[in-house]
């Protein structure tokens, strides 16, 4: 498969292993982050003035899925402030190595290393989505809550756990980013099995050891790499590469799929399918519903979310895969057919997700230079703009680009899934119930958008 | 080149620093300042189950401007005074909104909410204690209902009801010599239609009319002793503060009608006991009522209904307005 060595462009290279550069958008997005706390602790209680919930859940959130994930995978995980003020208190320094290392160091508990904590994360946030959203105070305290829950888990553990292992995006950042036609390998894995060292696990002078706790010569996918730029430091062999790649290469090899990450898949894209329904379909009663946290209402919104994500759609995919089996003895379980066929419904939800935020943001972009112009609310007009008037973006398009999105999703899933169930020897037969499948999500989805 | 790496280290914290404790610094610092400045008084908006107008009593003195800056926290709202000929100011969400209001009498004056933002959009409602000067003339003359001793909450069944809408166009076309005690406004809005129809039954001047003949009259005498400038008046009030409830069309079916069935507000012991709005196109109890029976229950309100007092916001002209608007449920316009 063609791919292109970014590192082998001198510049390009200086950029990467240089500090500089990257603490500066990490400290450009630690300003973000601090500005988001004050204006959301003490800014007006308006969600659609303040920019704590105008930069979160529609600029940064919209930036993260449409252009982030798909495109540059988990760089975003590279500048992300959440983490960065416990991973400095762990490290003592926010440079090279020091020996001013505190905290515990333990290891993360072995039963705990999976995305499963992270997949219960998510749903916890999403449950609380809607007031979240909407409410400038609660974006704050979630966002401060998990500063300090990182830090917490910092000075306990070891490197990245809070990242590996809790994080609620980050799960969603990983399973997605394996799409991105950007990612970090090395370049020969025989050099990394001759190099008794392992620089890039233990740290070097130059740098620290892999904080996400990843081998980059184990690498097959992008979900355990969060692109720190570490190892690129710290290998003395200059082995590491970040490479263009074709989009979605991490998707073509299926067989080392766990179930974690493969019900991931089929989590976020319910998650998807409820959020496009929430809070784009024609239902005011079901907005409210999810708005009323603690009514009858709202656990009836939470019985229903548990419902789809971890009942409907999962049996629907397990009965899609055991309808289309071949009959041939010693075939895939349904167990081994959900994880292999899982990763195709990636670039399917990925899409969903990009049609859900491209409709977000068309709709409530127009709230941003109002909210940056008086961030705390105070009658300010700093950029000239705080009288901007609400106005929804490319109205006159309707909802096809969200539908366009959604064909492409749809599109190449299907691809994959053709692709599995030849690999699997299964042929057509076992990929007609997963591509009826995927269009049943995706017409559930043009509907809402079009209705 | 050890101290290379320690000027780094030490400049990335000094930027860190700067930023972790002065931007918030800077940006509590302003907002401390802005807040504490010699600035407008301060009135934040919520719909009623939030708190309603906060602060909800403000204080002014006569001759001196009172500053305010506006802020809807949650839904659009308006702020109007009430009885007071200032337009209403609109409160889109979150944005400032500054105006000046200026008393030339002191008194306690109303402000209200003027956008239907919530099922008790009614209740947000504040006061501003108006002090020197010379207090406003009080109108000491009791409403009408009060002085004629009518009991506005007692049922007023109508014992006659016609058989089909009267028409103050064909009323007027009989050309019928009423007596003229019957042809002023006070007489016709003292009494209810069915009262004035009895009379006019009785009267000589009807006897060759039918019972529907003297209804038209009735509608007549309603059409003679408003002007079109009064009804236009009262449409345009009606829209604005009735509709929600009572419906467009009068029927009692506004889009707000259910919530008025709804218990109130939880941890408000206002002592209400909701019930369905008023449908004024019901014959049976519309036309037992007199002008001035409605008109106290607009001023007072239903106390026990749900219905809310306008007394403090409507003017007395309003009022009427309102009352004679009430009447085109129930009669045929002359064109």
């Amino acid at each position: 498969m063609m791919r292109f060595d970014l590192t082998r462009v001198p510049i390009v290279r200086a950029i990467f292993v240089a500090r500089g550069p990257q603490l500066a958008l990490q400290l450009g997005a630690m300003s973000g982050l601090i500005l988001v706390l004050v204006a959301g602790l003490l800014g007006t209680p308006v969600g659609s003035r303040n920019p704590a919930t105008v930069l979160v859940w529609i600029a940064w959130w919209a930036a993260l899925i449409i252009v982030a994930v798909p495109f540059f995978g988990r760089l975003w995980c590279s500048v992300c402030p959440l983490p960065l003020p416990g991973e400095w208190l762990q490290r003592g320094a926010m440079l090279r190595p020091r020996d001013t290392g505190r905290g515990l160091g333990l290891r993360w508990p072995r039963r705990l290393r999976s995305m499963w904590l992270q997949n219960g994360a998510f749903v916890l946030v999403a449950l609380f989505s809607l007031p979240v959203l909407t409410q400038p105070r609660l974006t704050a305290l979630l966002l401060a809550g998990l500063v300090l829950l990182s830090i917490a888990i910092s000075m306990i553990f070891e490197r990245r756990s809070f990242c590996r292992y809790l994080c609620p995006v980050g799960g969603f950042i990983a399973l997605y980013s394996q799409a991105a036609p950007l990612e970090l390998r090395v370049r020969d894995a025989q050099v990394c099995a001759g190099h008794t060292t392992k620089t890039c696990y233990t740290g070097s002078a130059t740098g620290f050891g892999c904080p996400w706790m990843a081998f980059p010569a184990g690498l097959t996918s992008n979900v355990a790499c969060g692109v720190c730029l570490e190892c690129l430091r710290t290998c003395p062999l200059d082995n590491v590469a970040i490479n263009l790649r074709p989009m979605g290469a991490d998707l073509l090899d299926s067989s080392r799929i766990r179930l974690d990450e493969a019900f991931k898949s089929l989590l976020l894209l319910g998650s998807a399918l409820v959020y496009v329904f929430v809070l784009q379909g024609p239902s005011s009663t079901l907005r409210s519903s999810a708005a009323a946290v603690g009514t009858a209402a709202w656990l009836a919104y939470v019985a229903a979310f548990f419902l789809i994500i971890a009942v409907v759609l999962p049996a629907l995919f397990l009965l899609a895969i055991t309808v289309g089996r071949p009959g041939t003895p010693g075939w895939l379980s349904p167990s081994q057919g959900f994880r292999r066929f899982a990763p195709s419904l990636v670039p399917l939800g990925l899409a969903a997700w990009a049609a859900f935020s491209v409709g977000f943001l068309l709709t409530n972009a127009s709230y941003i230079l109002p909210a940056l112009s008086d961030p705390l609310g105070l009658g300010w007009n700093l950029l000239g703009s705080s009288g901007m008037p609400w106005a929804p973006i490319g109205g006159s398009l309707g909802a096809w680009p969200l539908v366009v999105i959604l064909l492409i999703g749809l599109a190449w899933s299907s691809r994959r899934v053709r692709a599995v169930a030849e690999e699997l020897g299964g042929g057509v037969r076992a990929a007609i119930p997963v591509w009826a499948f995927s269009l049943l999500v995706t017409s559930v989805m043009i509907w809402v958008f079009v209705a | 080149m050890g101290l290379r790496r320690l000027t780094g280290e030490h400049l990335a914290r000094l930027a860190l620093g700067l930023i972790m404790l002065g931007l918030p610094l800077g940006l509590v610092g302003a907002w401390a300042v802005a807040r504490t400045a010699a600035s407008p008084t301060t009135v934040h908006g919520r719909v009623t189950e939030d708190g309603g107008w906060l602060p909800g009593t403000l204080r002014a003195t006569v001759g001196t401007p009172l500053r305010l800056r506006l802020i809807s926290d949650d839904v659009q709202h308006g702020f109007a005074i009430g009885q007071s000929d200032s337009p209403a100011v609109d409160l889109p969400p979150g944005e400032i909104v500054d105006t000046t209001l200026s008393f030339s009498q002191s008194g306690t004056y109303t402000f209200y909410c003027t956008r239907w933002c919530g099922p008790n959009h009614w209740r947000m409602r504040g006061v501003i204690e108006v002090t020197g000067g010379q207090p406003a003339i009080s109108d000491a003359i009791d409403p009408l209902y009060l002085s004629l001793g009518i009991d506005i909450d007692a049922p007023h069944p109508a014992l006659v009801v016609p058989g089909v809408r009267p028409s103050a166009e064909r009323g007027e076309a009989l050309g019928t010599g009423l007596p003229e005690r019957m042809r002023s406004r006070q007489d016709f809005v003292r009494r209810s239609p069915v009262e004035i129809w009895q009379g006019l039954r009785r009267d000589p001047s009807t006897t060759g009319l039918s019972d529907s003949q003297v209804w038209d009259l009735v509608a007549y005498l309603w059409h003679s002793t408003t002007s079109i400038d009064a009804l236009s008046d009262g449409q345009e009030l009606y829209a604005q503060n009735c509709a929600a409830c009572h419906g467009e069309d009068g029927a009692g079916d506004g889009v707000m009608a259910p919530n008025v069935a709804a218990p109130v507000l939880a941890g408000h012991e206002s002592g209400d006991q909701p019930s369905s709005p008023a449908d004024f196109t019901d014959r049976s109890t519309m036309l037992g009522a007199s002008s001035a029976l409605l008109q106290g229950k607009i001023l007072r309100g239903g106390m026990g209904t749900g219905m809310p007092y306008w007394g403090p916001i409507l003017t007395d002209a309003q009022l009427w307005a309102l009352t004679d608007y009430l009447w085109t449920f129930q009669f045929e316009e002359a064109p």
